[in-house]
Parts: C-alpha cells; sequence; structure tokens
C-alpha cells in the first residue's frame, strides 16, 4: 500500500493539474491530442498537438499527374469526398478555361449536397454521442448508409469515390439516378426529422449545451472559422452565396444563422443545412439537363498551362481552398489547401478556456473536425 | 414536469418505430432475424473491389498486352509487367502481336481507384467485385499473372462481361439504327 502524505492537501494551494486527452481517446474524432492544464475542473490552459495523421497529402500531389491528385482529395477529408473533389477539379479547369457540360454540373452539385447531408448526419449522430445520447446516432448512421448505398451505385465506392474528372465525370450516372436520389431523400430526410425530433430540443441536450463555448461574431471572423461554425455566430457568409461557384446561382435556398454562437446552434445549424441541402437536391433533380459528362479533353495527359489559381468551395466543415501553381508540366508545382477543419481548430483554446472538463468534449464535438484534413 | 413527459412520450413514439424489422445485417449473413440468407450482402454493378485481368474467351488468351498504361497510371505504383512475343500470332491465330508474360499486382498497395481501368486501351483489366481477400502475411496480397486471371475470371463468368470497346459499337449501332428508324418514320 502507498503511504499518503502527511503534509498533503489539508490546507494547501490549489494545485494545476496536466491531464492528457487523446490521441487514442473515442471523443476526439481521430487521433487529436489536447494537453489540458486543469485547477479543478476548470480548464486553465490547452495545448492541442496535430500532425498524428500526417500523410504529406500536399507534397504528394508534386509527384501526381493531375487526375491522380484526385484520389489524394479524396483521402483528406474522408466525410465529404465528393465536396473535396469537386473544389480540387474546379482549380485544374480554373487554370485550364476549361468549360464544364451543364449536366455534369448538376450531377456534381446533387453529389456533394447528399456528400453534405452524409457529413453531417454523422456530425448529428457524434455530436449525440458525444453528450450521451446513443439512439439518435443509430437513426443518423442508417441514413448515412442509405446515402452512401447510392454513392456506391453511382461512384463504385462508398467513400473514396475518385469519380470526378477534371472537365466533366467518369462516367454517366446509373439510369435510374433520379428515382434514387428521390428514394433515398424521402428517407433521409424522415431519418434527420426523427434524429432532430429525438435530440435537439431534449432537456439534458440542451444543458449539455446550451451556453457552452459562445463565440461573438467577431472573434469568429478574428479567428478564420468558415461553414457551420462561423454562421452559427450570426455571419452570414456562406462561399455557395457569396462567391457562386458551380450552378449554384440556379437554387433557392436559405442559408441558416446562429443567434447565440454556442455550441448548440453550432449543432442545430447542421440539422438546419440537411434540409436546405435537400432542398437543392430535390431542385436539381427537377432541372437535370440531359447530355454528355465525358471531359471534352478525353482520356490525354493533361498539361494545364503554367500559371497560378486559388478556388474555394463550401464544405461540410467550411470554406476549403486550393491554390494551385502549374510549371505546365504533367503534375502540379505545388498545391496548397487550406482546409476548413485546421482553421475551425485553431478556436479551440479561445473556447476551452474557462471552460470545464466535461464540456471539452462536446466543445470538439461541435467544431466537426476531421483529421484527415487538419493533418493532410 | 410537463417536458419530461413529452420527452418520455417522443421516446415511446421512436421505440415502437424501432419495432420494425432490424436494418444492420450481422456479417457475412444477410437478411433480418426472420429471414437468414447466407450469401453476403451484395454489391451493386460498378463496386469496384480489386482489380484483375480479363481472359479472351474466343482466341484463349489474356486481352493484356503489357503495354504499361495501367502501370503509368497508377497513383501507388502497385503494378508490374512484363511482355512477350505472342506465339499465337504468329500461327495467325490472334490479332495480338505481343502478350503479358508475367503480371503483378501488390493488392496491399491498391487504392481501388480504377484509373487503370479507365485508361486501359484493351479492355484488359478490370475492377472485380472481390472485397473479402485478407490475408496474415505481408506480401499475401501480391497476385501474379495467373491467380489475376483465375480473379478476372471469376467475375467475367459471374456478370456476364462484355468488353467496354465492344459495349460502346453496339450502343453506337443501336442509336444509329434508332436514329435512322426515326429518320425513315419522319420521311413517311
Amino acid at each position: 500500500m502507498t503511504q499518503i502524505p502527511e503534509n498533503i492537501m489539508p490546507n494547501s494551494e490549489p494545485v494545476e493539474m496536466l491531464l492528457n486527452m487523446g490521441p487514442q481517446h473515442p471523443s476526439t474524432h481521430g487521433v487529436f491530442r489536447m494537453v489540458l492544464w486543469v485547477d479543478g475542473e476548470k480548464i486553465v490552459d490547452v495545448v492541442p498537438h496535430i500532425g498524428y495523421l500526417h500523410r504529406g497529402s500536399e507534397k504528394l500531389c508534386e509527384g501526381e499527374q493531375y487526375n491522380q491528385v484526385i484520389t489524394l482529395f479524396d483521402r483528406m477529408d474522408y466525410i465529404a469526398n465528393f465536396n473535396n473533389e469537386h473544389v480540387y477539379v474546379r482549380a485544374v479547369e480554373k487554370l485550364m478555361g476549361l468549360e464544364v457540360s451543364e449536366r455534369s454540373e448538376y450531377i456534381r452539385v446533387i453529389l456533394c449536397e447528399l456528400n453534405r447531408i452524409a457529413s453531417h448526419m454523422l456530425f448529428i449522430a457524434t455530436m449525440g454521442l458525444d453528450a450521451g445520447a446513443m439512439t439518435p446516432s443509430m437513426f443518423c448512421f442508417r441514413g448515412r448508409e442509405r446515402i452512401q448505398g447510392l454513392f456506391e451505385s453511382v461512384s463504385g465506392a462508398r467513400m473514396m469515390h475518385n469519380y470526378f474528372r477534371i472537365g466533366g465525370l467518369k462516367e454517366d450516372v446509373p439510369d435510374d439516378f433520379v428515382h434514387q436520389v428521390r428514394e433515398v431523400l424521402d428517407l433521409v430526410k424522415k431519418d434527420t426529422e426523427e434524429s432532430d425530433k429525438l435530440l435537439s430540443f431534449n432537456e439534458i441536450f440542451l444543458a449539455r449545451l446550451k451556453n457552452i463555448a459562445v463565440m461573438s461574431a467577431e472573434d469568429a471572423i478574428d479567428f478564420g472559422l468558415t461553414g457551420p461554425c462561423l454562421r452559427a455566430s450570426g455571419v452570414d457568409y456562406d462561399v455557395r452565396k457569396a462567391a457562386p461557384y458551380s450552378v449554384y446561382d440556379r437554387f433557392d435556398f436559405d442559408v441558416p444563422i446562429g443567434l447565440d454562437g454556442d455550441c448548440w446552434d453550432r449543432y442545430y445549424l447542421r440539422v438546419q443545412e440537411v434540409y436546405q441541402s435537400i432542398r437543392i437536391v430535390e431542385q436539381a433533380l427537377e432541372q437535370l439537363p440531359s447530355g454528355d459528362v465525358a471531359s471534352s479533353l478525353g482520356r490525354r495527359l493533361l498539361r494545364p498551362p503554367a500559371g497560378e489559381v486559388y478556388v474555394r468551395g463550401e464544405n461540410p466543415r467550411g470554406e476549403l481552398g486550393v491554390y494551385l501553381n502549374s510549371d505546365g508540366t504533367d503534375r502540379p508545382y505545388r498545391i496548397k489547401v487550406r482546409p476548413p477543419s485546421f482553421c475551425n481548430l485553431s478556436s479551440l483554446k479561445h473556447m476551452l478556456k474557462d471552460s470545464w472538463i466535461a464540456d471539452s468534449v462536446v466543445i470538439l464535438g461541435a467544431l466537426d473536425i476531421v483529421l484527415g484534413e487538419v493533418d493532410r | 414536469m410537463f417536458n419530461s413527459l413529452k420527452g418520455l412520450v417522443v421516446t415511446l413514439v421512436s421505440t415502437m418505430n424501432g419495432l420494425r424489422s432490424p436494418v444492420t445485417r450481422q456479417y457475412p449473413n444477410s437478411g433480418n432475424l426472420l429471414k437468414k440468407h447466407l450469401e453476403p450482402t451484395p454489391v451493386k454493378d460498378r463496386f469496384m473491389g480489386f482489380p484483375a485481368l480479363t481472359w479472351d474467351e474466343e482466341i484463349n488468351e489474356p486481352y493484356c498486352t503489357s503495354c504499361m498504361v495501367c502501370i503509368r497510371g497508377c497513383p501507388t505504383q502497385c503494378m508490374s509487367a512484363v511482355m512477350k512475343d505472342n506465339p499465337l500470332y504468329e500461327q495467325e491465330k490472334s490479332s495480338r502481336r505481343k502478350i503479358v508474360d508475367s503480371f503483378e499486382i501488390n493488392l496491399n498497395r491498391c487504392i481501388l481507384c480504377g484509373i487503370c481501368v479507365e485508361v486501359c486501351n484493351f479492355d484488359a483489366i478490370v475492377m472485380t467485385h472481390e472485397h473479402e481477400m485478407s490475408t496474415s502475411s505481408r506480401n499475401g496480397d501480391r497476385m501474379n499473372l495467373p491467380a489475376l486471371l483465375e480473379l478476372g475470371h471469376k467475375f467475367q463468368k459471374e456478370t456476364d462481361w462484355i468488353p467496354p470497346t465492344k459495349r460502346a459499337k453496339v450502343v453506337k449501332e443501336d442509336a444509329t439504327e434508332v436514329s435512322k428508324a426515326s429518320a425513315d418514320a419522319e420521311a413517311s
């Protein structure tokens, strides 16, 4: 038995303790490590450690041909693969001045929005789990599974699709695509409503999330937050509206805005975004034109002209930017990615300071980071 | 008080809804509690499993001529191939001058992107529906030519595979016939 020293604690000063959380922790959504300085139950300081999933994607891009880089972008944000592919192919298209057929653009938007729904459903599921609710996660995973089944029938893979091509798509969608999407959308809508009803206004859930890690609009802009985290603080900024790309300017959809900028707003905003994405997909299905989807370049080796280009797009997690520098060869000279999760993660210290240890899990969860994108 | 009752009602409704047949399946069986099938969950038509080489039934030789285009297109460099002169070409049985001598795919390295299938000019490589190929040794999934051809042959039999270039031709002919027919109809 260990002897407890007699002079410990009776009337000594409060001691700060160092608490290591992660990298193997179920609530860090990957291999993320936080070193928390705690004073009792209160967090005094936090040092985040990233890089456990670093694969050097940006460097690897320099060694791959332009069409092979798409596979690397699939693996950055592995929850929203289509959105990532979309931004990259748009970057190369902009560099080469390529026109993309209407049909490909619509199919891209449909798939991207479906991917956004799938990503947000995963967020709702894990947010529930972080706060201690098990059932909604089951419903959400069921809905996500349906979307992934649809992706499998379209692209042949459930996650790493490699379906978008520079100037078009790999192949046309299956014949019953529109019917399939409509079917899936109805079911997904029901799933979301079900878990929304169970979780969103649940008293325990509200108590765990309301007024936790409040972020003012000024702070959110200063920290470079984008996407749902920024909009939850009340800033009306969505790349799809602010600088419409692809065919997003043809759809009628709202950008939900949060009121308080707390964790619950960040959660509920994503629930609302699922409904908005469903609206976009429905409109896109109605407008879906017929035509060709193949790239006008054929299958020849791509050699974009020398130059540089920056393209951004709205990912489920925020604004993804791709800076592409070409020297006229068949491989990119440099690719720099502005990953939304990484930039959102920079506000973690600000949010965690002076909060409780018990809240740290939901605060990190509400940021919705994907470590594949943070570390690249 | 009222809120907690409301919560209970929501949970109860959800529980009743949850009593429908299960969505999850026990791997590798599919079906539900009452009806069990022993075959695994089917994959979709376009599913991209591990790549394999195809076999030309008409001439009895592989489609592959080891032209290395897939090897250059592969993002992970997981393949290698060696070419040889085709003995059947000398006997004038085949139109392929060169034929594959040896071919190796390291399936542990393969990321199932499907680029090799896309760039192939000879319909020689396909993404099969095979996905349950785990082994316990480090190089256990290094597939050589006979193994790849066997995999491909299995896929061809299962899916009644038609070479994509042939399929494209058939579709084109159909389209021209249809347009001809419609033109005739318009003329009459």
